[in-house]
């Protein structure tokens, strides 16, 4: 008996503390959302108490030295680069990530699977170079000419490719996974009733591997809304709404990176910029809430 | 009553990389009979069943070799038309598989795949088959459920309405009860002893008692090599091989 007591206690005292530890952290990092939405709205009610917010929201006036502070044109900056890079990447990903789990032999399966991984290693700012470099000329000599209108190149077209490519990583890893995930007895059942396996795949298990992969392009956008440095690069930063793919834009990130620190003199700034990061976090707050509900609804409906 | 062959094998040999799963089996199926591939686990039994409607060919790292014979059609020739082979057979596996629709979807994936779309021709074959699996008067109600909402001895007769909803002329079945409880066991088991009248049935088994039950003929494997196959009456009380002695009375298993 006295043997016992003597082994346990110690442990018992670590296992209630690491408990403890752990429940804290995890609390901490949740509060930090939180935290950080509360602090950008302090820090953002001077614009907020001298505007009203439908002319800081649907403004396209973006006139700091006059006091104006209209951010549709970075707002829609943002839209237009993030969804230019989903409709290239998502068809693109999700036929990668099809023929890897389905139709490739182990052995390519094994060797391409690091090397996209790799992409997700290469720094933005890399992404940028290699945009002005190839992606922004060959918009600027090929795209724009053959559409008979002018480019220079810096475009929300040029800054979607970038990001498009950046997001690949995310997406191919997760969708790949999820569709390996789908038992191999599901596959044979349809296999069996004399399906190809394109069949099997269109309406077996990407069906059954669908909350799965919609969560990989969930989280390859969410990455896309905050990419700053690349994009940065290669839209063009002109503070209007884009008309066209092969139009200039100026996303949020864009925005902040770029003058945070250098404009603070003129009235008002720093405060509009600190709204800016603001509608950014509260836009994929917005966008994770709505596709999380979306997904629980169909995971519900198929099963 | 005459016993037509229905599946032929011959010198069907099945490597695994370096192991040699299948060695020179040769036999023959009796059409419209059920017939129980036994053996302990590891023998080949789920194996030789795979080969029958070229499942296997997915698995990586196998070779094989040989004939088997299907309606005179040697389907491991590499220019038959695997769809078309498997339309023929129903399969049934350990646990069932509904697939991520629902329960009639499930009946009428099949016919859809192979071109079937008016609703009407649909309707019918799905209230037909579910009817045959006997399990219409218990979903009638809930066609458009998820199946996966089913339990699983009523999942896994509507695995077999799927399957036979394309119209196969064999079930293959790898210990389809196994995962069930012995009711719903047994009523798969009276299923079965139902269908053999229209269907060539071939099921994989470890339970001795159930080949006894239900088997008109059997095959015994043993270590990847075939050593016994008859009519069920002689092979369970007349063994011609010792280790099929044996084998029926649990020395080895």
């Amino acid at each position: 008996m006295r043997f016992l007591r003597v082994t346990l206690v110690p442990r018992r005292v670590k296992d209630l503390l690491a408990g403890k530890v752990m429940l804290l952290l995890t609390v901490l990092a949740a509060l930090l959302v939180l935290v950080m939405i509360i602090g950008l709205y302090l820090k953002s009610k001077p614009v907020l108490d001298s505007h009203s917010l439908s002319e800081l929201l649907f403004s396209t006036k973006w006139r700091p030295f006059r006091g104006q502070f209209g951010f549709l044109p970075f707002i829609m900056g943002t839209l237009w680069v993030t969804g230019v890079a989903i409709v290239i990447a998502v068809p693109l990903c999700l036929l990668t990530a099809i023929y890897l789990s389905e139709y490739a032999h182990s052995r390519v399966r094994e060797w391409v699977k690091p090397l996209i991984d790799i992409l997700a290693g290469i720094p933005s700012v890399v992404f940028g170079v290699w945009g002005m470099l190839v992606v922004v000329p060959f918009i600027k000599d090929v795209v724009a000419p053959s559409f008979k209108v002018f480019s220079t190149g810096y475009s929300v077209l040029a800054g979607g490719i970038v990001l498009a490519i950046m997001i690949f990583p995310v997406i191919i890893h997760v969708s790949l996974e999820v569709l390996r995930a789908v038992p191999g007895e599901v596959r044979e059942a349809s296999l069996a009733l004399g399906a190809t396996r394109w069949q099997t795949v269109k309406r077996v298990v990407l069906r059954k591997a669908l909350p799965g992969v919609a969560a990989a392009i969930v989280l390859g956008i969410s990455r896309a809304f905050g990419e700053t440095m690349a994009v940065l690069m290669v839209v063009g930063n002109v503070p209007k709404v884009p008309r066209s793919v092969l139009d200039p834009a100026y996303p949020l990130p864009a925005l902040i990176a770029n003058n945070y620190g250098e404009m603070l003199s003129v009235p008002l700034f720093d405060s509009a910029l600190m709204l800016a990061a603001l509608i950014l976090l509260l836009v994929i707050l917005l966008f994770n809430i709505v596709s999380r509900s979306i997904l629980l609804r169909v995971e519900r409906s198929i099963r | 009553m005459e016993n037509r062959t229905h599946i032929s094998v011959q010198d069907l040999n099945v490597h695994f990389r370096s192991e040699h799963v299948l060695k020179d089996i040769n036999l023959s199926i009796p059409d419209r009979k059920i017939t129980a591939i036994i053996g302990p686990s590891g023998c080949g039994k789920t194996t030789l069943l795979r080969s029958f409607n070229r499942l296997i060919d997915s698995t990586e790292g196998v070779r094989v070799s040989g004939r088997v014979l299907v309606d005179d059609e040697n389907i491991l020739d590499p220019k038959a038309e695997v769809t078309h082979i498997r339309k023929k057979m129903g399969l049934l596996l350990q646990k069932p598989y509904p697939l991520p629709m629902s329960i009639y979807d499930n009946v009428a994936y099949g016919p859809r795949i192979h071109g079937i779309r008016e609703r009407r021709r649909l309707d019918e074959i799905v209230e037909r088959f579910l009817k045959k699996a006997s399990l219409w008067d218990e979903v009638r109600e809930r066609l458009s459920q998820p199946a996966s909402a089913l339990s699983l001895g009523q999942q896994q007769r509507l695995c077999l309405a799927r399957g036979l909803a394309v119209e196969p002329a064999i079930i293959l079945g790898d210990e389809p009860t196994s995962a069930l409880d012995p009711q719903s066991s047994q009523r798969i088991e009276a299923t079965f002893t139902e269908l053999k009248r229209d269907y060539t049935i071939v099921i994989v088994t470890h339970i001795l008692r159930q080949a006894r039950r239900l088997a008109d003929h059997v095959i015994f494997l043993y270590l990847g090599e075939l050593v016994e196959q008859g009519p069920a009456w002689d092979f369970f009380n007349n063994p011609k091989q010792p280790m099929t002695r044996e084998y029926i009375k649990g020395l080895i298993s």
